[in-house]
């Protein structure tokens, strides 16, 4: 692994992000627009919105980051630029840190603006630390990235890929306890969601919109990113220099 | 002209290699000296992308021997000495060509004055800062000729470069296959066209997986008593 090569690959991932604007608008847009929606939805019970808003702004970047990386990944196997790549002086760990830096750059604008808006203009109040939702949100945007690499390998089609979504993305969200505490769920569905890495990361942010509970965000994070490292390793290997 | 040194840059001992259910390459022997130019020729389906895919470490195969430049194919080594251009152009769509270079450049570590050389070399310095996708297909496929060139390899695996380019575009890069092989890269190039195989210094002919003949245009001629080579080629369809 070399950072210059790194380096180059997160420059081109952003380059090439930078060429398709309306993708770039829906990353940017719609989740604030959204949790205006949300909002207004909410206008008579303003203590739900600031409850589930603040755990809104770090959930989107995990979902769009887990369907464009899918997708972009996917376009360098179909394409024959991953297979070129792999036959030169290029370390696997530079494309996953090449997708994931740039990415988690994204996600970083991606939670500022929903933040920006939210907090701002919504009047969203949350008792903890509006930064730490923000980070957490990044840390989000990561962990869909690396899901998003590994769930590449598994499709062959972006049709595929788009439809991994539903099925990585919603039963997290369902066993999250973002909708219900999960201790009001059937109690194998509150077990299952103790092995969902989003659980984990919606319950460090609820502990940051609700302040307090310092150790808890850094327990939650610490499996967080342990999942996330995991994701990268299993989809490390299948990146593969020799193909059937 | 000092070159070529007789010395095998790929050598290539009863290769054997399946892809999916179909045997592609039953058993494949063959050398091909440093500093030459290689055609491998043969229809479509013979397994001319199946060969080359293993000489640039990229393929699975079953058993044998692949050696370049001494080295096992594959050996990461060999990655920023061996330079190879895929079939379908393999470039980023959605980035402009110099952009493309740049990128590729970086990851080889060629200076980036490298970008316009290439960039001459396949007649594509007008149209640096063109988008790819907006690109037809004859100058995709010249972009991606170009990556293959940034690294300035030792040895030049490319498989169907002249694909859809006209031919004084054709001519001019048959002329830099040359003029890369005098200064000592070695050329293995494939084609199904047979007019240009007499720019080769040897030709591997291949049909069915097996190498039908390797030997010079020359004696190919002189083997068959044909003039053409695509009736010497059919000569020794028959004969085989």
């Amino acid at each position: 692994m070399s950072s210059r090569v790194t380096g180059a690959t997160v420059v081109r991932v952003l380059q090439q992000l930078r060429r398709d604007p309306r993708t770039l608008g829906l990353i940017f847009v719609v989740p604030p627009a959204l949790i205006t929606l949300f909002r207004y939805v909410f206008e008579g019970d303003v203590a739900t919105f600031n409850r589930i808003g603040g755990l809104m702004i770090g959930i989107f970047p995990f979902s769009s980051m887990f369907v464009v990386t899918s997708i972009a990944m996917l376009r360098e196997r179909t394409t024959g630029t991953l297979e070129r790549l792999m036959t030169m002086p290029l370390a696997k760990a530079d494309i996953l840190f090449g997708y994931g830096i740039a990415f988690a750059g994204v996600a970083a604008l991606q939670a500022s603006i929903t933040a920006t808006v939210a907090f701002e203009l919504l009047g969203l109040h949350v008792a903890g630390t509006p930064l730490v939702v923000v980070g957490l949100a990044v840390a989000n945007a990561v962990l869909g990235m690396s899901l998003g690499l590994l769930a590449s390998a598994f499709a062959k089609t972006e049709f595929q890929a788009v439809q991994f979504m539903p099925a990585v993305v919603f039963p997290q969200l369902l066993l999250c306890g973002l909708l219900v505490p999960r201790t009001h769920m059937a109690h194998v569905l509150d077990v299952i969601s103790y092995a969902l890495p989003l659980t984990w990361s919606v319950d460090a942010l609820s502990h940051a919109v609700r302040g307090g509970g310092n150790g808890i965000i850094i327990r939650d994070a610490i499996v967080v990113v342990g999942v996330t490292l995991s994701a990268l390793a299993l989809a490390a290997t299948t990146l593969r220099r020799r193909t059937p | 002209m000092t070159y070529p040194r007789r010395v095998p840059a790929i050598e290539i001992e009863h290769l054997r290699v399946t892809r999916g259910r179909t045997l592609v390459l039953p058993d494949v022997s063959v050398g091909v000296e440093a500093g030459t130019v290689t055609g491998l020729l043969g229809p479509s389906g013979s397994g001319k992308s199946t060969l080359l895919r293993a000489i640039v470490g990229v393929q699975i195969v079953e058993s044998g021997r692949v050696e370049v430049l001494g080295l096992p194919a594959g050996s990461p080594e060999l990655r920023a000495h061996v330079g190879y251009l895929t079939q379908a152009p393999s470039v980023y769509g959605d980035l402009t060509v110099r952009e493309n270079l740049a990128y590729f450049g970086r990851v080889l570590n060629a200076p980036a004055s490298r970008i316009h050389e290439v960039l001459e070399i396949v007649g594509m310095a007008e149209l640096a800062g063109r988008l790819v996708r907006t690109l037809s297909g004859g100058q995709l496929s010249r972009v991606s000729l170009a990556t293959a060139l940034l690294g300035e390899p030792e040895v030049l695996v490319l498989d169907e470069p002249t694909v859809g380019l006209d031919p004084l575009l054709r001519r001019d890069l048959w002329s830099t296959f040359r003029m890369l092989a005098e200064k000592g890269t070695t050329l293995l190039v494939s084609s199904h066209v047979m007019d240009e195989a007499d720019r080769c210094d040897r030709l591997l002919l291949m049909r069915e997986g097996g190498i039908l003949a390797d030997e010079t245009p020359a004696d190919l001629r002189t083997q068959t008593g044909c003039d053409s080579l695509d009736d010497a080629f059919l000569a020794l369809v028959e004969a085989s």
